[in-house]
């Protein structure tokens, strides 16, 4: 018995309209929604009445215009709080996306926190994003990033890593709750458990599951967690940190400009409080109204049938890909988020890549911005399907199909 | 390689050839067929010195000069952006440098590929181009002090 009956499935995907586009001939096949899902047409309207009728930047104005804006972005900050079940709005800060998130946080509490030695852990399979910022501020304070080894199945070593807590002086420990490489969903609760029994802080990359589960930063326990609204159906350039309120007053302004101060002048400058501390210019403004959008589709058809749909979608490209000869899917981990990456014997990813597209299927090749997750199984990158609610088992059939034909004229 | 014939005639050549195919898999198996025909790069070369870099991926190009001309090795890890890369060889190498410098190389468009040529393209193709039309350009201009 399916999640959704094949009316609901094509009502759901009548809302997408980019799905009804043709790409080199064919219908679009889009298994890309872990690069960036695709927007439900409420989305793009939202964001377009938005700049027709309300078009006016927040906080600063008295006029109704200003006032209105500031009720949608603040108003988005609530529903946010809400949703993640944080404590109090302020510890709601808005972002670029997941790696502004993650920037802010390495640059400003990982400044003050890492010292000469420290250790920063991160996991193996980590996306550059949540990597790549710890390198640079540990390098600058003297500290050093050492990895959370993965298992050959995907998951994260839990008992090497309870160790490097007991042996390593370890200060930060950042990691993803999904992988975005091979979809591992990691028991992110545990991890966290372990560092904060032992006094460690903790940042969660939540890009990747926010768009299947339900976050609850209580039930999490973590310090720091950051998504992107991309991911979840809605625009592009507008992300979001949780952090832990009594952590981000200690912290300092990270970058300087309007709307982030208290009182400004030549012999001294203070800062506003957190949240606003963080969001220095004027924000992605019309980001919000598509947001809400965003969270309305997602809470209409509800977000444990979205990801039971979308369990339903991996285990028929699992179990058909599965059965494709000289294919080795990478990750076999038990909790999987809605991804299936994998290698063809002979078959270089993005020769597949070319292949697929031009048969109007979207997947992502190569090292999915996630290098040494690659190095650790011997690949140089994987061609990767992911699936979102609007997907069906006939794309899949047809990506199985062509990934049948390309291994036919390239092996 | 004391060909007679031109940039222009060879890639002219490559568009009366690439004219037969209506479908895009013929197309690519061409493609395909002309890398399995590049004549194979030793592993000597298959160093970092002589790759270029791409994101997806790989490609190595290595440049020996003959007289006032330019002959090209070159390879790749994928199998289109090698038959690609053939076609680059084919054209460019043996080229007098001045020629390789100055090279239009429309061709990929008249046939279809141009997108390969992109420099947001992450197969290295683009880079492989710059760099031999840099190779050719530092020596033509070393010919030309030296004129």
């Amino acid at each position: 018995m399916s999640v959704f009956s094949p009316e609901e499935v094509a009502a759901i995907r009548g809302r997408f309209p980019i799905l009804s586009r043709m790409v080199n001939g064919k219908p679009l096949a889009y298994l890309d929604s872990a690069a960036t899902s695709q927007v439900p047409e409420q989305v793009i309207e939202a964001m377009a009445r938005f700049q027709r009728t309300t078009r006016a930047n927040v906080h600063r104005g008295v006029h109704r215009l200003s006032q209105e804006a500031t009720e949608v972005h603040e108003g988005l900050r609530d529903r946010i709080q809400r949703m993640l079940g944080a404590s109090r709005r302020e510890e709601i800060v808005f972002a670029r996306g997941t790696t502004e998130a993650i920037n802010l946080v390495a640059w400003t509490f990982g400044r003050q926190k890492l010292n000469e030695n420290d250790v920063v852990l991160v996991g193996e399979l980590e996306h550059h994003a949540n990597l790549v910022p710890w390198q640079i501020v540990a390098s600058e304070r003297g500290a050093r990033v050492e990895k959370i080894p993965a298992m050959d199945d995907g998951t994260l070593d839990f008992q090497t890593y309870e160790r490097q807590l007991d042996s390593l002086p370890v200060r930060i420990v950042a990691i993803q709750h999904v992988s975005n490489a091979l979809g591992t969903i990691h028991p992110v609760e545990r991890f966290v458990e372990a560092a904060r029994r032992r006094g460690v802080a903790t940042v969660v990359d939540a890009a990747q599951s926010a768009p299947h589960l339900r976050l609850d930063v209580q039930a999490i326990g973590c310090d720091f967690l950051a998504f992107s609204a991309h991911k979840m159906y809605g625009p592009t350039g507008i992300g979001f940190l949780y952090g832990r309120h009594e952590l981000l007053e200690s912290m300092p302004p990270w970058q300087g400009g309007g709307d982030m101060i208290d009182k400004v002048s030549f012999s001294g400058t203070t800062f506003h409080e957190p949240p606003w501390r963080f969001e220095a210019g004027t924000p992605h403004y019309e980001g919000p109204a598509g947001m809400h959008a965003a969270l309305d589709f997602i809470e209409e058809i509800g977000l444990e049938r979205i990801a039971a749909r979308e369990r339903e979608l991996l285990e028929h490209a699992t179990s058909r890909l599965g059965g494709i000869e000289g294919l080795r899917i990478l990750g076999s981990a038990p909790h999987k988020a809605a991804v299936v990456s994998f290698v063809l014997e002979g078959v270089h990813h993005y020769d597949a890549g070319l292949f697929l597209d031009q048969m109007g299927i979207a997947v992502r090749t190569g090292h999915h911005c996630a290098q040494p997750a690659m190095e650790r199984y011997g690949v140089t990158g994987t061609i990767r399907a992911s699936f979102s609610v609007f997907n069906t088992e006939d794309e899949i059939d047809r990506l199985v199909a062509g990934v049948v034909r390309l291994k036919r004229v390239l092996q | 390689m004391n060909t007679p014939d031109t940039i222009a005639e060879r890639e002219a050549e490559i568009i009366e050839e690439f004219s037969m195919f209506d479908e895009w898999l013929d197309k690519y198996e061409h493609i395909i067929e002309l890398g399995k025909s590049l004549e194979p790069m030793p592993s000597e070369l298959h160093a970092d010195q002589w790759k270029v870099k791409g994101c997806q991926s790989q490609v190595w190009l290595h440049p020996v000069r003959q007289g006032d001309a330019l002959v090209f090795q070159a390879d790749s890890d994928a199998a289109i952006t090698k038959g690609l890369v053939a076609l680059m060889v084919r054209v460019l190498s043996g080229q007098p440098c001045r020629a390789i410098a100055q090279a239009p190389l429309s061709f990929l468009d008249r046939i279809g590929l141009h997108e390969h040529l992109s420099p947001t393209r992450s197969n290295g193709l683009a880079s492989m181009v710059k760099q031999m039309k840099l190779y050719a350009a530092a020596i033509a201009s070393q010919e030309a002090s030296h004129g």
